[in-house]
């Protein structure tokens, strides 16, 4: 339990456009393979941006980011993307399905990217990953049919497709109710225990925050201990 | 990379949008469609004009011209003098205007790979005589089979047949306003008087329509034989020589070489129509212009279309580029879109433009000075289909790849922090 997944060294960020400010002041932190951590703190203290840096999407910083032991590149698009593909998860606070295409191949679509298995293969796996979130039935329905819930169960099973090192979640219960909310808690939690799953959660939700294993709370760009 | 999966999703995206779809592509199809009828009218239009001329023009013609001898007695006189010469009225010479050895002549050009084949000719002045009128005019003694396989002749005999010429004795074919003129008709017996003052007996077997008024008013046409019993000349007595070549851009160093060889006068076509050459490749680049320019404004219709689609479709790019799609891999699939609207909008164009031109090829076309011509004519030039196609594929990838790299330089943060 003690093999490092993810693992930020002297992270700066600064917006320079109206004015220069420093939205994320010397970030130093790890997170180990199998931990539940959240990622807490007020509005604009920097903890959306520090999730995007660590998901490699943004590369305008100063620092190192090191995903499973590996440093990220700066300038290569296509690695990141790469990295992106394999070893991360996502789910953002709103689902992001493609309309075009129905639930089973939304969640697909990573999974056909990476190839490493056959179309045959990443469906039965779309459908395996489906089931665990319960919503197996919807498999064939339009990604515009569905329910607010149900779409970021889907958008889940999406970021589960390739087997990621870590997923990554940006307020993922932010545009829920309290009963969805709680059941996509529960699947991170399921996930977390059973599968051994690493999760870093942005939220603000500080019942959320307190039922996972580590809570990373940011004041105003800096890490607080 | 993953070209299926590539190709899959931006199928999804087309047929998610198929109205803009097929907006895009019938703007291609349409302006390939009007590419493919211009040139293909144009062009027929073309060898139409061309033909009118160059069918019935020899590539080079060999004949005896009147003028002054290049080489007066008084030189050969005088040959190694220091003296200079001052001749006055100096006169042309033209009391012989047949070919000196025209059998021999034939011969060898009949050996010269280069030559497509050759016709002799004589033509000679008389008066055509209608009760007491004689009109003045021309006959042109030719080999009929000779000069309709290298000079489309009987295409341009309206009534008759151009082969009695030589089954016929004493037989004559008159041009179209001179049988009017004499009120002649096929079967008539006419009289003509030649310079000389020797009268004879023809007979019409044939009407013949250049398209060209004033030549069809002096012009006729008789076997070289009966010519020949006309102007009271030996048999091997000809006028005329044209040849045609396998290469007519050849013709004009060909004309110089048997201008030496054989010590005779030869015009090559170009110098003789050297109008045509630049009225045809105007008319091309003319109707090139408007086909491509056609071709580019549906250009900017797919741009415009493809980056409406780019901007609606900003979310989902965002998130094929956080689940592992890099900026190359969004660049191809709008790329292929617009391949695809390309290929599809530009076969169409083809077939809708054979469609339009095979219509345009049925619709009547009468006019007294192309006798030949009964419809509009159109040349099915499997080039313009190539031309057009390719075209489309540029446009549309030219096109597509401005967007597609708009696309591919989304930053998915900002579209996805935007929410």
């Amino acid at each position: 339990m003690s093999e490092i997944i993810l693992e930020a060294k002297n992270i700066n960020k600064f917006f320079t456009d109206p004015i220069r400010i420093q939205v994320l002041n010397d970030i130093n932190f790890s997170i180990n393979k199998g931990e539940f951590v959240s990622l807490t703190g007020k509005s604009g203290c920097g903890k959306s941006t520090l999730l995007y840096i660590l998901s490699t999407m943004d590369t305008d910083y100063d620092g190192t980011l090191l995903i499973d032991q590996m440093e990220m590149p700066k300038k290569n698009e296509a690695l990141l993307a790469k990295v992106r593909n394999e070893k991360i998860g996502f789910v953002f606070q709103f689902h992001y399905l493609l309309n075009e295409f129905n639930v089973l191949n939304n969640v697909m679509l990573p999974g056909l990217k990476l190839k490493k298995y056959s179309t045959e293969e990443v469906e039965n796996r779309a459908m395996e990953k489906l089931k665990i979130l319960g919503i197996s039935q919807l498999a064939l329905k339009k990604a515009n049919q569905i329910s607010g819930g149900e779409k970021q169960r889907v958008a889940i099973a999406r970021a589960l497709i390739n087997d990621p090192l870590i997923i990554m979640g940006d307020e993922p219960t932010g545009n829920l109710d309290k009963k969805n909310s709680d059941l996509v808690f529960d699947i991170f939690k399921e996930l977390s225990s059973i599968y051994q799953q690493t999760l870093l959660i942005v939220t603000h939700d500080p019942s959320f925050a307190e039922r996972t294993h580590r809570i990373i709370h940011m004041v105003d760009g800096k890490i607080e201990n | 990379m993953s070209k299926q999966l590539l190709t899959s999703i931006a199928k999804s995206l087309l047929i998610a949008r198929w109205k803009q779809t097929l907006v895009a592509a019938i703007g291609v199809t349409f302006s390939i469609t009007m590419f493919i009828t211009l040139l293909s009218f144009m062009s027929g239009l073309n060898d139409l004009l061309d033909g009118l001329i160059l069918n019935r023009t020899a590539h080079i013609r060999m004949f005896n011209d009147i003028k002054p001898n290049d080489n007066q007695p008084i030189k050969l006189a005088h040959k190694n003098s220091n003296s200079h010469h001052f001749i006055e009225s100096v006169k042309s010479d033209g009391n012989r205007l047949a070919i000196y050895n025209s059998g021999a002549i034939m011969e060898s050009l009949q050996k010269d790979s280069r030559v497509l084949g050759y016709s002799p000719k004589i033509s000679t002045q008389v008066f055509f005589n209608d009760g007491n009128i004689d009109i003045n005019g021309s006959v042109f003694g030719i080999e009929p089979i000779q000069e309709t396989k290298l000079f489309h002749f009987d295409e341009y005999v309206t009534s008759g047949n151009s082969a009695d010429l030589s089954k016929i004795d004493n037989s004559i074919i008159l041009g179209k306003g001179l049988a009017s003129k004499m009120l002649a008709n096929i079967g008539d017996g006419i009289q003509v008087t030649t310079s000389k003052g020797d009268r004879f007996q023809l007979k019409v077997v044939g009407i013949f329509q250049s398209g060209i008024k004033d030549l069809d008013n002096v012009q006729s046409f008789a076997s070289i034989k009966t010519v020949q019993k006309i102007m009271a000349q030996p048999n091997n007595y000809i006028t005329d020589i044209q040849i045609k070549l396998k290469d007519m851009t050849l013709a004009p160093a060909m004309a110089k070489e048997y201008q030496k060889l054989y010590e005779i006068d030869a015009e090559d076509i170009q110098t003789a129509n050297s109008q045509f050459e630049t009225g045809s490749s105007i008319r091309t680049l003319i109707s090139y212009s408007v086909g491509i320019t056609l071709l580019i404004v549906a250009g900017f219709g797919i741009y415009n279309i493809l980056n409406m689609m780019i901007f609606e479709k900003m979310d989902s790019i965002a998130i094929l580029k956080a689940t592992g799609f890099s900026g190359q891999d969004v660049k191809r699939i709008f790329i292929y879109i617009a391949v695809s609207i390309g290929i599809f909008g530009g076969l169409l164009g083809l077939l809708l433009g054979f469609g339009l031109t095979s219509i345009i090829d049925q619709i009547p076309f009468n006019t007294a000075s192309l006798p030949t011509i009964k419809t509009y004519p159109i040349n099915y030039n499997p080039k313009f289909y190539m031309i057009g196609i390719v075209f489309s594929l540029i446009t549309t990838y030219l096109a597509g790849w401005f967007p597609a790299r708009k696309a591919s330089k989304i930053d998915p943060v900002i579209i996805i922090r935007g929410k």
